[in-house]
């Protein structure tokens, strides 16, 4: 009898052992160790002395380091904004019977299923400053004024590269408020179209609200997609011309695997982290309140 | 509604209109790929890109696969991909399993170590694995990389996987339990077909997903000849700088599975999606 009920207690740990020591070492580990190595000067050969704060010191006076940050930034004003809005909009377009609404659908998430590196070189190739498709257009049209190097001119280049990103996550969004429209009352919306509410209005008022769940769940993803940015940038410019299109995750893979600082590079990461943090316990959060409600 | 009918409104025919026009832009990228990447380099560039060609030549892509090292790449790119998806699927349909199923201490912490664990910035892991890759000999090896994989997206698939298994009735698993069925041939045999539905919009997202991964493909990975797709791709790109019409054959080429996915696994792909996001 009580080797029975031992036996049922450890089951789900037979269950869980081996799969959470893989995640143990290779993800829960791996990251309180950076920490560590934000403190050392490893160079990715020898073995790792510590330096103290010395890297972090560095790191606040580095002007690239503030680049990045600022471009960062960039990334998620512009995220939070035009994929969820464009996002939402086509949503809300598609979620009737319309002619060829399958083919709509298709097309806006099928950048999704490319990798971003694909997605890189295409339009790396459109932007071309001789021969792409942009300037190439501008210039049939007789704009040749606005003919330009999308990705040499330094204060053009991160918002030609977010383009790229801002393209692949519309699709995205939309998915997600596709899933969030299936789920409102379609009686509600009727009784706002009897108590005499515009299109807009029941909108605003009945539709927009039933969806803040998902908005949260959006604009969560985005900020933590465009903190991890990295394989645009990495492919289109490599964070040039001078680190004008640097971001955090391309700084810190340069100066690490590039300069072989990687106690330099492992105090970006950390700070990268830190940023994020804010945003995983929101989602976790949420998932907790879902939980609770069980 | 008939389209005839759906055409009477003037106002329904602007946003159709308008509707297409953004559709067509958004497919503007490919449509530039497919139609540089069958012309050659000199007629492109002598010629401009809005003109005609002189000829239609795939040549662009033979020289992709074979000069390029498609041939290499693509298959490595199935040769990292497929064990990683099967052994995360695996791993955490166990762990899905026991946090959905059982109650004991640790069950709400662990569930979310993964959850937590699959928003991280991947920076935060690169160097550590990068040094836990060298420190087990897997550096520059197909199972460093596969490791990590399976690692890493054990996070994603066992929050959705444990998620779906909570919703399978209990009753079934109580009867089976009854009957003296042990706990892992209830988890075989009656709650892996039930999920199985989960697990096939899993595998779809996490395939493309492995599949189009380049950062650690880069960091993981040296030698060309184990290089993935998309590492291969930007190798690619700076061989063959000044020929484009190579560059996007090989892009080209290189979405070509991921595509078939897509096209065959559409609805199981964007369920994954949705599964992923709204169910937390």
């Amino acid at each position: 009898m009580f080797r029975e009920k031992t036996r049922t207690k450890l089951t789900p740990y037979l269950f869980l052992i081996v799969p959470l020591i893989i995640y143990l070492i290779w993800v829960i580990g791996p990251m309180f160790y950076t920490f560590y190595l934000s403190l050392t000067n490893w160079d990715g050969v020898s073995a790792p002395e510590r330096i103290g704060w010395l890297n972090y010191q560095r790191l606040f006076k580095d002007p690239v380091f503030y680049t990045s940050l600022k471009n960062n930034l960039k990334w998620v004003l512009s995220f939070i904004t035009i994929p969820v809005v464009a996002g939402l909009a086509l949503a809300m377009a598609l979620n009737r019977a319309i002619p060829l609404e399958k083919f709509f659908k298709a097309s806006f998430y099928s950048p999704l299923v490319l990798s971003l590196v694909v997605c890189g070189l295409m339009w790396s190739w459109a932007y071309h400053p001789a021969h792409g498709l942009i300037n190439s257009a501008l210039r049939l049209m007789g704009l040749d004024a606005l003919a330009q190097g999308w990705l040499s001119d330094k204060d053009l280049v991160m918002w030609s590269v977010i383009v790229v990103g801002i393209w692949r996550q519309v699709g995205y969004v939309m998915v997600l408020y596709l899933a969030g429209l299936q789920s409102v009352d379609p009686g509600l919306v009727d009784a706002s179209k009897v108590d005499g509410c515009t299109g807009w209005q029941t909108f605003r008022h009945v539709i927009f609200p039933l969806l803040a769940p998902v908005t949260v769940i959006v604009v969560v993803i985005s900020i933590i997609d465009s903190l991890r940015a990295f394989d645009l940038v990495s492919v289109m410019t490599r964070g040039g011309p001078f680190n004008s299109s640097s971001v955090l995750a391309n700084f810190m893979y340069i100066e690490a695997f590039n300069n072989y600082k990687m106690g330099y590079g492992a105090s970006i990461s950390v700070v990268l982290f830190l940023i994020s943090l804010v945003f995983i316990f929101i989602y976790l959060w949420r998932v907790l309140r879902t939980e609770l409600e069980y | 509604m008939t389209a005839r009918k759906f055409f009477s409104s003037p106002w329904r025919t602007f946003g159709f209109l308008l509707l297409t026009a953004a559709t067509l832009l958004w497919l503007v990228p490919f449509i530039q790929a497919i139609l540089t990447s069958v012309r050659t380099n000199q007629d492109l560039i002598a010629r401009g890109f809005f003109s005609l060609p002189n000829e239609i030549s795939l040549d662009s892509f033979q020289v992709a696969w074979e000069l390029g090292g498609l041939s290499r790449y693509l298959p490595n790119s199935f040769i990292i991909t497929l064990p990683s998806l099967i052994l995360t699927l695996f791993f955490s349909s166990l762990s899905a399993y026991a946090l959905a199923r059982f109650r004991f201490r640790g069950n709400r912490l662990i569930f979310f170590l993964y959850v937590g664990g699959m928003m991280l910035p991947f920076q935060v892991l690169m160097l550590p694995v990068f040094r836990l890759t060298d420190a087990l000999g897997l550096y520059d090896t197909y199972w460093g990389l596969i490791a990590f994989h399976t690692a890493f997206q054990l996070g994603f698939c066992t929050f959705l996987l444990r998620n779906y298994m909570r919703t399978v009735p209990g009753e079934i698993l109580e009867s089976a339990r009854i009957d003296g069925c042990s706990e892992f041939r209830i988890w075989w045999q009656i709650m892996m077909p039930l999920t199985l539905p989960a697990i096939a919009a899993l595998a779809t997202l996490e395939f493309t997903w492995i599949f189009n991964d380049y950062l650690w493909a880069i960091v993981l990975l040296r030698s060309d000849a184990l290089k993935p797709v998309t590492a291969g791709l930007a190798a690619l790109q700076g061989q063959y700088v000044m020929d484009w019409t190579v560059i996007t054959a090989g892009a080209l080429l290189a979405t070509i599975p991921t595509v078939i996915v897509f096209i065959f696994l559409q609805r199981y792909f964007i369920e994954g999606l949705t599964l992923g996001a709204t169910k937390g």
